[in-house]
């Protein structure tokens, strides 16, 4: 970026902000090439009952254990047969691998979005009190260095077993180990932005409060909070993926990647697709949003570095 | 000096008096009798009424705590009532094969992570610094049981090099030891590998760039003395300090790893306890977890006002 030339930037900067740094976003490869993968899986996960996917569900006796490519025979009841052919094989219900792999695509996104919106949204608010309202600052801070002294993965473990199994619980589970993360951010952003001649300048005129947050402090917290909350989509799909995996996360007959690979790996040794290709759809859609996230950072907020 | 470790130390009694009031709390969100839940589903009424006034739960919520507190410092973390056994006999038994495996996470994750990060620094730009940073990224996107499985696929399954699973303490023979720890050892380390392996290449990246890197290659330094001694040694700090704090996931990762590898750990302790919802348990891994962390990361500063002299306080 150093290449373009100094002088100029403000002024196209001037001419058409906002133009200029949606083509800057464009132009990143990171941003391109995860973006795209990205909005592959979306379409596969809500075009999934027409992609040639029988109900993810359907336990069949017959069909158990079948390596990718096999043939199903289906006869109807006016005598015709139709063949399905199990793409990815099938698991120890005879459930389709295939049909459950793209509709484990809904829920992983599903989680990975509400989760990402939800800890932004308590940490945002948490962390902008915690930085403008001073008395609560020590309070509030204190609680969250102690939510990060407890590992991540154990914090959600712990509050998975409080509740009942289920995707409500999943998704508090995941939430609460990433909203200390939002929070310090934010707070930090506050701190320092409260400082600025504009801010000051703003409480001299009288500005309530607020209208001070939300006009002259939010603004400054969107685009680190655009990179966190990607990275902390990323890793909601991904502990997801591990709950379910250690049988502790959504309830097993729901197809999620976690729940296939769990499923597969009493067999694992005889039939690897099982774990396979839920694997590879799990890896792909982390490193998709995780590129995204490097390449918003890179583009939206250089300062911030290294995760 | 003394004035700071003593601050620091001081500093870590609210974090850890916090983690206490949380996991204490732990068992109060739970719907239902506290007493109840510990006995588990098969208690019957007369072994609920003995765990209420043992623990005490028919006291006000501050008194509770106190003597959950007073019985925590006293070594007692309660009794598991699905393992009929005391919790801290339990852990005492599992932790061995968690040590070793996060200790040989560590030795391997540090030994290939900064050297990769230091010569992506130093090849700025190359492809060899766009693989490394690659792979980093990939590191954080690939879930430790993927790994896992493909490795055991790869090198139990096919070659038949190691066992596909399973645990072998040290004391009954190194060789044995090591073959069954390798694999899970190097499939929680590609996540560490890519947090340290970045961290290095940025710090070591910001040194190269400072004066005395440029003076030592002036008098003709060689280049892997510049590398190693004046930068790394420079670049360290912020590097030690992710090592530290990727700890975190170290012990996470722990679970998952041990899980799929059937190691008899605290993580694969940690998972049954959760599914025999076994609170006793979890709540005293999850402290013991934490205090680690907590007491590792306290080391980790305290190095640094002691081994640095460019830190003053």
């Amino acid at each position: 970026m150093s290449a373009e030339p100094a002088l100029l930037a403000p002024v196209s900067a001037l001419a058409a902000p906002d133009r200029g740094r949606l083509a800057k976003l464009a132009r990143n490869p990171s941003i391109l090439v995860g973006g795209t993968v990205l909005l592959a899986m979306l379409l596969i996960g809500i075009f999934a009952p027409f992609l040639g996917t029988i109900d993810p569900a359907a336990i069949n006796p017959s069909t158990r254990n079948k390596v990718p490519g096999f043939e199903r025979t289906i006869r109807a009841d006016d005598g015709t047969s139709t063949t399905f052919k199990h793409r990815m094989g099938t698991d120890s219900l005879g459930r389709d691998v295939y049909s459950r792999t793209l509709y484990g695509a809904r829920v992983s996104l599903l989680i990975g979005v509400s989760v990402a919106a939800v800890s932004i949204a308590v940490g945002l608010l948490l962390g902008m009190i915690a930085g403008y309202v001073r008395p609560l600052d020590g309070i509030i801070m204190r609680f969250m260095d102690g939510l990060m002294a407890i590992p991540a993965i154990l914090l959600a473990i712990a509050v998975v077993s409080l509740f009942r199994a289920g995707l409500g619980a999943v998704i508090v589970a995941i939430i609460v180990p990433e909203i200390p993360r939002v929070v310090r951010v934010v707070r930090s952003i506050v701190l320092s932005v409260r400082e600025e001649p504009y801010v000051e300048a703003a409480i001299m005129a009288g500005t309530r409060v607020p209208t001070l947050m939300v006009r002259h402090i939010l603004p400054n917290t969107v685009a680190p909070l655009i990179v966190q909350g990607t990275f902390i989509c990323a890793s909601a799909i991904l502990v997801e993926a591990i709950l379910s995996f250690l049988g502790i996360g959504i309830p097993p007959e729901v197809p999620t990647w976690g729940n296939i690979m769990a499923e597969g790996r009493n067999l694992f040794r005889i039939y690897p697709h099982n774990i396979l290709y839920p694997g590879i759809f799990l890896c792909v859609a982390v490193l998709a949003v995780n590129m995204l996230g490097d390449g918003l950072r890179d583009t939206l907020d250089p300062k911030m570095g290294a995760r | 000096m003394a004035a700071y470790i003593l601050r620091r130390l001081l500093a870590t009694i609210p974090v850890l008096l916090i983690v206490a009031v949380l996991v204490f709390l732990m068992l109060r969100l739970t719907p239902g009798d506290p007493a109840a839940v510990i006995a588990g589903d098969n208690a019957s009424t007369e072994q609920i009424d003995l765990i209420r006034s043992r623990l005490g739960l028919d006291q006000p919520i501050l008194v509770q705590f106190g003597i959950w507190a007073g019985h925590l410092l006293g070594g007692n973390f309660g009794e598991s009532f699905f393992f009929k056994k005391t919790v801290a006999e339990l852990i005492l038994g599992r932790i061995e094969p968690t040590l070793s495996l996060a200790f040989v996470t560590m030795v391997i994750a540090v030994s290939v992570a900064v050297p990769l990060g230091v010569l992506a620094a130093y090849k700025q730009g190359t492809w060899i610094d766009r693989m490394v940073m690659g792979f980093s990224v990939f590191g954080f996107s690939v879930p430790i049981f993927v790994v896992g499985y493909a490795l055991i696929y790869v090198f139990a399954i096919t070659l038949g090099w190691v066992p596909v699973q399973g645990y072998q303490s040290i004391s009954a023979g190194f060789g044995g030891f090591l073959q069954r720890l390798i694999l899970p050892a190097v499939s929680l380390s590609v996540i560490y590998i890519a947090l340290i392996a970045r961290m290095t290449r940025a710090s070591v990246t910001e040194v190269l760039g400072e004066d005395y890197v440029r003076t030592a290659r002036a008098k003709g330094q060689v280049e892997r003395i510049i590398l190693f001694r004046h930068a790394l040694k420079n670049a360290a700090v912020p590097i030690v300090t992710v090592i530290g704090l990727g700890i975190a996931l170290l012990l996470g990762g722990v679970v998952v790893t041990e899980s799929v590898f059937a190691i008899p750990g605290l993580g694969r302790l940690t998972v049954d306890a959760v599914l025999a919802r076994d609170y006793p348990t979890i709540q005293a891994v999850i402290l013991l977890f934490s205090v680690i962390y907590v007491a590792i990361n306290l080391g980790i500063d305290l190095a640094y006002s002691l081994f640095d002299p460019r830190i003053r306080y």
